[in-house]
């Protein structure tokens, strides 16, 4: 069933979207981050991406676990059904929702700390099993909300406030779900809207599993100097390497790049993304490629950006699983068992 | 042992040696002849060659739990000859496998020893490693039928039924029979004075584990999602779920599904995804066992406050920790009813037998999304494992699944606007909506503090409106649970009160009791929060003898705690080896009690 909610406030210069709503109509309450975090900066961007995808508010789902991001889903679109759920566990209650579900579309927020520690189990299982979902980390290298502990994406040698610097090896979201299979990985930065908006896009419409890994300095806790999740480091290291127009359906393909440098890549659910090599070396449909230059670029103390990997092959979980597509939880009670008389037959066998 | 249908047989093999077949024959035969009978598995925590035994007991009677003794004992297993030979009662018989020369020191004046050949003869009658291990299995029925004069055409009949696609296995399993019987009725006076004779006590019933009723409930009450990670004794619930859905729930046309089992990654994620589903409005469950419960618990707490309904069933083992896995206990009542941080708790169900358990679970969809609330279904090992005679499972084709007070889009259209947390009929259960249903629907579910409009808050009273209105829906609850099977005579002072597996073992001690003059009135509670008409039942009597299968006295807890019974009434009877319980424990406890000066 189709809702077109009633504008707001009727802003006469706000454009609108093909549902007649405006951004206005896809945000959600007031953020209560500390002033200038960058998570903010990357709810300002979700609004816009979901704004310019048509989605219809209570069509969304909006997850998370637990943390100063995972706190965000309640910062925009606020006729979108949110699951501010528990620390780490938000990629299960989406797999449990999707599963019930299909027809949504499901966005889950997390964070640095809720999936590479507690939650890291879940978030590669979600990988495994190419839920149908866009999955942003947003990552600051610390616990925000638990004031500025280290988390696993913190890099060797960098400098808390106080204290020693980090030696651990650091977990790199976007190679892991490389290594786990995941079907579409991004890396963007909380700063740079340009590039952010038309991958969460892509992110948001690709069928299987897509990881935005954001990086979205804690402005209170890690954004100064000799920590390499700051604003200035990050503006100081980081390269794109491929990013990407979305296209929308009622637009054509306007093939004014440069030959080699830009690929239109279609989505199995039938929409097109652009690619942009901003690397013409960059091949982000291949696996092996991508991660020895995640790797090599990462050693160099670089940030890599963009669309790092696209595979358009692969099913996700419900057709993996043959599901019916109809959402489960829309299906009419009277097929769901065979009545008495089968009853009677069927315990035969135990008689 | 002198008597007709009431016999224990005893049979002990080496796990992973095929013996589940054969013993599955042997009990179906006795119940085809009309007698009832009860089936119980004592198995390791091991795939492949420690030791395991499964026991039949013939009864006339009906009777349903475990006997405390054993007639007839089939010693297949070296390793425990010595403790096996042991237990049989005095009078019994013990059959074992004399192509093996026995130590004479092995010995026993007051039982028949019958050696029989089994493994000679099956190498002589049979090709292949495999098919002599099962031969001897089959064979050693046989010997069983000889002895007990089982009717061979109900085992012919059987073989036939199980091997309808491969007739040369009914003609070779039959051979085998024969080796047995024909040998037994060769050498020995056949049959035993004890015996199997026909009766008709089985009719519209039939043998059937707990675990496979729960899951053809879940299918029968509509579930479309469950979740799991295995765990010993509930992996058979999912399996069974799976089985009937891949039956039932497979488009013919297209081979899609309408159900989707997700084999999660542990009970942290299978929790969550039932949860996800329930709250888009699927039924949902997941199977597990104490283990699992312990890691379930801080979602199981969330739910509670968010007010998700699911249902969560756990086939309970032996604690603590991995305590003992194939080894049944009712231990997990208070981690259940209690699960999670925080003031929880939560609504509790206890079937006492698969019958049960099939119904139970069914309901159980229907109250957790009444309540909107997770409901725990507790089994045990015992009821979930092993082969219980009930009641044929009947279903009500005219059932509509209460799916509770859920706003649809009409609703919705209607109303000026939704708020999730507002107790609106003043029973403490506020209305839901569903995810795409509408616009208006829309609301934030979280685990932090939020209003009854349903916003954050770490405002005091706003929070206590909450958690106050959940007390209200306890209460509700308390009228909507299973009422307690009571019976009572007001001649009795004294009572038994216990739940779930127990059911069979206090039964027959009140049968055992009666016949010495003493009189028990019962109480069998079906679920927590307790019902009024346990608290009256407990307040009419002045010793209530609480059974129950833990160490701690979990249920006595509970009625102390959630109804203020009396505690000093309340004698707790503890059974807690791990072994089902059995009759003769409680009528020993109600004895000792009352030796004391107990009144009874
Ligand atoms: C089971 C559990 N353990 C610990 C916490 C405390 N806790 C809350 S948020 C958080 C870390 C969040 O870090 P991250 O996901 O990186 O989010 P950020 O605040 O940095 O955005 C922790 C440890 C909790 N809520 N639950
Ligand atoms: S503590 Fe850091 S992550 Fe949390 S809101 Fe403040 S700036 Fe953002
Ligand atoms: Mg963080």
């Amino acid at each position: 069933m189709t809702y077109i909610a009633k504008p707001k406030i009727s802003l006469p210069n706000l454009p609108k979207n093909e549902l007649g709503l405006t951004t206005r109509d896809y945000e959600g309450a007031v953020s209560t981050l500390c002033a200038g975090c960058g998570h903010d900066s990357v709810t300002a961007a979700l609004i816009q991406a979901v704004f310019e995808l048509d989605i219809e508010p209570h069509m969304l789902a909006k997850m998370s676990g637990i943390g100063c991001s995972s706190k965000t889903p309640a910062y925009f679109v606020s006729e979108a059904h949110g699951f501010n759920s528990v620390h780490g566990r938000m990629p299960s209650v989406t797999t449990g929702a999707n599963a019930a579900n299909r027809d949504m579309t499901y966005i889950g927020v997390s964070g640095d700390g809720d999936s590479l520690s507690i939650g890291v189990g879940q978030f590669v299982h979600a990988i495994r099993r190419n839920l149908n979902m866009c999955y942003l980390i947003e990552n600051n290298g610390v616990y925000g909300l638990t004031k500025g502990q280290f988390s696993a994406s913190a890099d060797i040698g960098t400098k808390p406030k106080k204290g020693l610097p980090n030696q651990q090896e650091p977990i790199d979201p976007a190679s892991a779900a490389l290594a786990l299979g995941a079907t579409y990985i991004a890396r963007s930065f909380s700063g740079d809207k340009e590039q952010l908006i038309p991958l969460i896009k892509g992110a948001i419409m690709h069928s299987g599993f897509s990881l935005v890994d954001i990086i979205s300095p804690c402005v209170t806790f890690n954004d100064h100097e000799g920590s390499t999740k700051s604003y200035a480091h990050t503006r100081e290291f980081y390269r794109h390497v491929a990013n990407i127009d979305y296209i929308h359906p009622t637009e054509e393909i306007r093939v004014s790049y440069d030959e080699g440098e830009a690929l239109p890549i279609h989505l199995r659910g039938g929409d097109t993304i652009v690619l942009r090599k901003v690397d013409r070396d960059y091949d982000p449909t291949s696996r092996a490629d991508a991660f020895k230059h995640l790797r090599d670029r990462f050693n160099a103390g670089e940030i890599t950006t963009g669309l790092l990997y696209v595979n358009e092959d692969r099913a996700e979980m419900h057709e993996l699983m043959h599901n019916i597509d109809t959402p489960l939880s829309r299906l009419p009670y009277e097929g769901l068992h065979p009545g008495n008389d089968e009853l009677q037959k069927l315990q035969s066998r135990y008689r | 042992m002198a008597s007709t249908n009431d016999v224990v047989i005893k049979i002990a093999t080496v796990n992973g040696t095929g013996s589940a077949s054969a013993n599955g024959l042997l009990r179906k035969a006795i119940f085809r002849m009309g007698v009832p009978v009860v089936g119980k598995n004592y198995f390791p925590s091991n795939i492949q060659g420690l030791p395991t035994w499964y026991e039949i007991r013939v009864t006339g009677d009906g009777y349903s739990c475990r006997s405390d003794r054993v007639d007839i004992m089939v010693a297949m297993n070296a390793q425990t000859y010595a403790k096996d030979l042991a237990d049989v009662e005095p009078g019994g018989c013990l059959i074992y496998d004399s192509t093996w020369p026995r130590s004479s020191l092995l010995n026993r004046d007051d039982i028949t020893i019958i050696g029989i050949p089994l493994s000679k003869m099956c190498n002589e009658h049979f090709d292949g490693v495999r098919a002599r291990i099962l031969m001897k299995n089959i064979a050693y029925v046989g010997v069983i039928a000889a002895l007990l004069d089982l009717d061979l055409d109900i085992i012919k009949g059987l073989l036939e039924e199980t091997f309808a696609a491969k007739q040369h296995l009914i003609a070779s399993n039959m051979e085998a029979i024969h080796l047995g019987y024909d040998h037994a009725s060769k050498h020995f006076p056949c049959p035993l004075p004890t015996r199997v004779e026909k009766m008709d006590a089985t009719k519209g019933h039939i043998v059937i584990d707990g675990n496979t009723a729960a899951g053809l409930g879940c299918m029968y009450a509509g579930a479309t999602v469950g979740a799991w990670y295995p765990i010993t004794p509930s992996t058979s619930l999912m399996d069974a779920f799976r089985t009937f859905c891949g039956r039932y729930r497979v488009d013919p046309e297209t081979g899609k599904r309408t159900y989707c089992i997700i084999q999660a990654e542990d009970e942290l994620a299978a929790i969550g995804m039932v949860l996800g589903a329930s709250w888009m409005g699927a039924r949902s469950f997941t199977p597990t066992s104490g283990p699992g419960i312990s890691l379930m618990s801080e979602f199981i707490g969330f739910a509670y406050y968010a007010e998700i309904p699911t249902v969560i069933f756990d086939v309970q083992r032996t604690g603590p920790s991995t305590g003992m896995p194939t080894r049944t206990q009712q231990c997990d009542l208070l981690s259940c009813a209690y699960a999670s941080h925080g003031d929880t708790k939560h609504v509790l169900v206890f079937p006492a037998d698969p019958e049960e358990c099939f119904y139970m679970s069914v309901q159980s969809f229907d109250l957790a999304e009444r309540l909107q609330t997770p409901v725990m279904v507790l089994t045990d090992l015992d009821i979930g494992m092993n082969d219980w005679m009930v009641p044929e499972l009947e279903w009500d084709d005219s059932y509509i699944p209460d799916r509770g007070k859920v706003y649809g889009a009409e609703d919705l259209e209607k109303m000026e606007r939704f708020y999730r947390y507002l107790d609106v009929d003043g029973d403490g259960i506020p209305y839901r909506t569903l995810p795409g249903v509408h616009p208006k629907g829309a609301y934030f579910t979280r685990g932090s503090g939020h209003t009854k409009l349903g916003a954050y808050t770490e405002n005091s009273a706003d929070y206590k409106e909450v958690v106050d209105r959940l007390l209200v829906k306890w209460e509700t609850a308390r009228t909507m649970l299973p009422e307690a099977e009571i019976r009572h005579s007001k001649f009795n002072k004294a009572a038994i009160l216990t739940m779930g597996s127990c059911d069979g073992a206090c039964k027959e001690a009140l049968d055992r009791l009666e016949k010495q003059k003493i009189g028990l009135n019962y109480c069998r509670v079906k679920g927590f929060p307790f019902t009024d008409a346990v608290r009256e039942f407990i307040d009419q009597h002045e010793v209530v003898y609480v059974v129950e299968q833990n160490r701690d006295a979990q249920l006595r807890t509970l009625l102390i705690n959630d109804i203020e019974a009396d505690q000093r009434k309340l004698v707790p009877l503890l059974h807690y080896d791990g072994m089902p319980i059995n009759a003769g424990f409680v009528v020993d406890g109600v004895l000792k009690e009352i030796a004391k000066g107990r009144a009874a």
